[in-house]
């Protein structure tokens, strides 16, 4: 299933893409986080990481801006395809 | 007339507000829900032969137990049952805004979707199939442009359409998949057996998905021991199959429930791509450029708030100082009328005084509303973030923080853009320790009065300063006593940019000046006069003004708490200007006035700090402008704490917190001071 290996989403660049796996987190955030689109599988692409500070992800077509920890406490695999499309799951 | 109720609900940034706001214009009613601090606003509209009262629920991505927010607006659909709920979603979000939608079509709301902002979705290539997705998700939908005041109409006809429609039931639901149903109807039939008074409330699927999502308060309310034991097997059977939470898994099917209903309905004609919102966002969230741009946008909103607000405040000023002195002219001249002295000095010198802030206020709130509407708002708090963060508090604390230098009363306002309630009663607790307008013209007064030119400037910056960081010690020290625990990791929407519109901006202005005017009326007029009488009551026979103070209340109060402000270095009259400065820290000044009887302390200034300096060391007056920086805000900043919190007891915890605080460092300093000196 998790064909790529896992790292967190701090480690992704700028306008690259990564799915999410799991995250890292006490009930309550993963929750709030689940309910701004942030659930495993889903895409995420990286509009903005700015070392260090502002770290802006887009998933399901709005924009979520993230302290470093947490970015730190989202996992990801990387994208076989980087240039894929936007246009799925949308 | 037909009465009928429309619950507004959606996610934050879905527009949810200005369509509110197009819906009720400026007949709205802002009230608190009860036993808790987020406000209820709502509005009534004719429509024909309706009378459809609107209600603004919380802007929420969830309806989870996991914040007070969400759990205001479950309940109040629980509980109100509302005719309609009307589910605002942002077009160009789609699949995010519907996970809501989902949870409002579990619980069997009648829903009517309002795709809003349906222009910017087509400017981004979105090509929606309303009929066929109408269809899928078994709720009407209907095209909306809030901002630009589209739709009003068919939102309108909609919510009287299903209103008056029978209810049908729904004919699908989510599938969360082979595994987890058979857990749900396990529990849905233990749940029809044991638990028949819930079940009627709630419905016996909805309390088995709430139950596997382990929510707080539907467990609580669990009686049936045989439920929980149930309970507690499927969720350990299911952790053990997927590795993850219930809540968590399940909220992926919805997601994907979501999905798979769009892939029909909703294409995309031209790819997403990097647009004008990311490159602004480059620019304004900048890890150098940042927090200048955020620095400079704020020292505009002051600049242009106190420049703009200047005329209409002068204009008031002369209104209010004619008027006095017309009223005085109906007396003979040096009469000593009491009714002309309350009316002139009391009234009219106190909520005249008060109310020529109103422009000033007026304006500074236009500006932060335009800050907030454009999307700014979000990008300052993500700025902010990094510093606040390192005392415990959200990014967005800063905001009614540098208002408060204004004035206290719309800085507690302001922290209603806080959702966190831990960290908006935090900043309410310090916001009185940033030095407010009012109490400038103490500073002025004692600079000028005991310190040598050159240093004056230095003197006020440095009582700013002190406030500052007796701010930020305040905010760690409650954060490790009373409002401990973890701070919040930073996640944020970021919003697109949008420009605001005149309507939603003027009645953001005028809600809150209107509240600002009520409590002018109200508050400040009782207080004033129950000063003015302090002051002139009672009265020995004829004698000078000197007398007459010391005979008065409150100089017997202030004779009265002489002992305990003694070792701060402050004698009974300061005590009595200290008294009055807690109905208006600008009272001060004038009690000092007429303690030293010199009359109007607008012209005859330069003898009352001759005075002062005669009588007082410059460590005095040290100390009175470091107790005034800290102790006891004004009567108007308790209200407001009142009003915020929704409790008498953070009031009073602020009220003697911050007194006893001036106390503890006002003696230090003096005691060491005078040690020194």
């Amino acid at each position: 299933m998790k064909q790529k290996e896992i790292q967190p989403l701090s480690k992704i660049g700028s306008r690259k893409k990564a799915k999410l796996v799991t995250i890292e987190a006490g009930r309550g955030l993963y929750n709030r986080l689940a309910s701004m689109g942030l659930v495993s599988d889903v895409e995420i692409t990286v509009v903005s990481n700015g070392h260090p500070g502002p770290f802006v992800i887009n998933v399901k077509g709005s924009k979520v801006m993230l302290g470093r920890g947490m970015a730190n406490k989202i996992l990801v695999s990387g994208c076989d395809d980087e240039k894929a499309n936007s246009g799925s799951g949308r | 007339m037909k009465k009928l109720t429309a619950a507004l609900a959606g996610n934050p940034n879905s527009g949810k507000t200005t369509i509110f706001n197009l819906l009720t214009g400026s007949h709205q009613h802002v009230g608190n829900y009860p036993g808790v601090t987020v406000e209820q606003k709502y509005g009534v509209f004719r429509y024909g032969d309706y009378e459809i009262t609107f209600v603004d629920l919380p802007g929420t991505y969830s309806l989870s137990a996991f914040s007070e927010e969400e759990l205001i607006t479950r309940n109040y659909i629980i509980n109100e049952k509302p005719d309609v709920v009307v589910d605002i979603i942002d077009a160009s979000g789609i699949e995010r805004n519907l996970y809501l939608s989902m949870q409002l079509m579990e619980m069997d709301a009648p829903l009517l979707l309002v795709f809003n902002m349906s222009d910017i979705a087509e400017q981004r290539g979105f090509v929606f199939d309303i009929k066929q997705l109408s269809v899928l998700l078994e709720s009407p939908i209907i095209q909306m442009v809030g901002n630009k005041g589209q739709g009003k109409q068919l939102l309108l006809d909609a919510v009287i359409e299903i209103a008056e429609k029978p209810k049908e039931p729904r004919l699908h639901k989510i599938n969360y998949g082979d595994e987890i149903e058979q857990e749900l109807e396990k529990i849905e039939k233990t749940l029809i057996v044991e638990e028949s008074a819930l079940v009627q409330k709630y419905q016996a699927r909805w309390l088995a998905i709430k139950l596997l999502e382990q929510d707080d308060e539907i467990t609580k309310s669990i009686t049936s021991g045989r439920i929980f034991a149930i309970v507690t097997s499927s969720v350990a059977h299911l952790k053990s199959i997927f590795r993850e939470n219930p809540d968590i898994v399940m909220a992926g099917r919805r997601y994907g429930y979501i999905s798979g209903a769009c892939q029909e309905t909703i294409k995309t004609t031209a790819e997403l791509q990097h647009n004008y919102s990311d490159m602004i966002d480059a620019i304004v969230t900048h890890r150098i450029i940042g927090l200048p741009l955020f620095l400079f946008l704020m020292y505009l909103t002051f600049f242009l708030t106190f420049k703009l607000g200047h005329y209409p405040m002068s204009w008031l000023e002369h209104t209010f100082d004619w008027l006095g002195i017309t009223i005085t002219g109906f007396w003979p001249e040096g009469s000593t009328n009491w009714l002309k002295s309350l009316i002139v000095d009391g009234i009219i010198g106190g909520v005249g005084g008060v109310i020529v802030f109103l422009p000033t206020i007026l304006i500074l709130f236009m500006m932060i509303a335009f800050l907030e509407d454009s999307g700014y708002m979000a990008r300052a708090a993500f700025v902010m973030d990094r510093i606040m963060h390192k005392i415990g508090l959200h990014g967005k604390s800063f905001i009614p923080m540098v208002i408060g230098f204004g004035c206290s009363v719309p800085a507690i306002m302001a922290t209603r853009i806080l959702e966190n309630k831990r960290n908006r009663l935090v900043t309410i607790m310090v916001i009185p320790l940033m030095s407010c307008g009012a109490k400038l013209t103490i500073y002025t007064l004692i600079a000028q009065a005991f310190f040598p030119e050159k240093l004056q400037p230095w003197m006020m910056w440095l009582i700013y300063i002190i406030g500052i960081i007796l701010a930020v010690i305040s905010i760690k020290l409650l954060r490790l006593t009373i409002f401990k625990g973890k701070s919040i990791p930073f996640v944020m929407e970021l919003p697109p940019y949008r420009w605001p519109t005149f309507k939603s901006i003027s009645i953001h202005m005028w809600q809150r000046g209107w509240m600002y005017l009520r409590k002018a009326g109200t508050l400040i007029l009782g207080a004033s006069i129950i000063l003015w009488f302090a002051v002139s009551y009672p009265k020995p026979d004829a004698s000078s003004q000197k007398m007459n103070l010391e005979y008065s209340i409150i100089g017997r109060f202030g004779k009265a708490i002489e002992p305990a402000i003694k070792p701060l270095g402050f004698d009974w009259k300061i005590g009595t200007a200290l008294i009055g400065a807690t109905i208006a820290k600008e009272l001060f000044v004038s009690q000092m006035a007429i303690a030293y009887s010199v009359g109007d302390s607008k012209h005859d200034d330069m003898s009352l700090r001759e005075k002062l300096r005669a009588h007082y060391t410059p460590l005095t007056g040290f100390c009175i402008m470091l107790f005034c920086l800290i102790y006891a805000p004004c009567v108007a900043t308790i209200a407001m704490t009142k009003q915020e919190t929704n409790s008498w007891g953070w009031a009073l915890f602020q009220f003697f917190g911050l007194t006893i605080f001036a106390f503890i460092i006002t003696l230090v300093v003096f005691q060491i001071g005078s040690l020194l000196s």
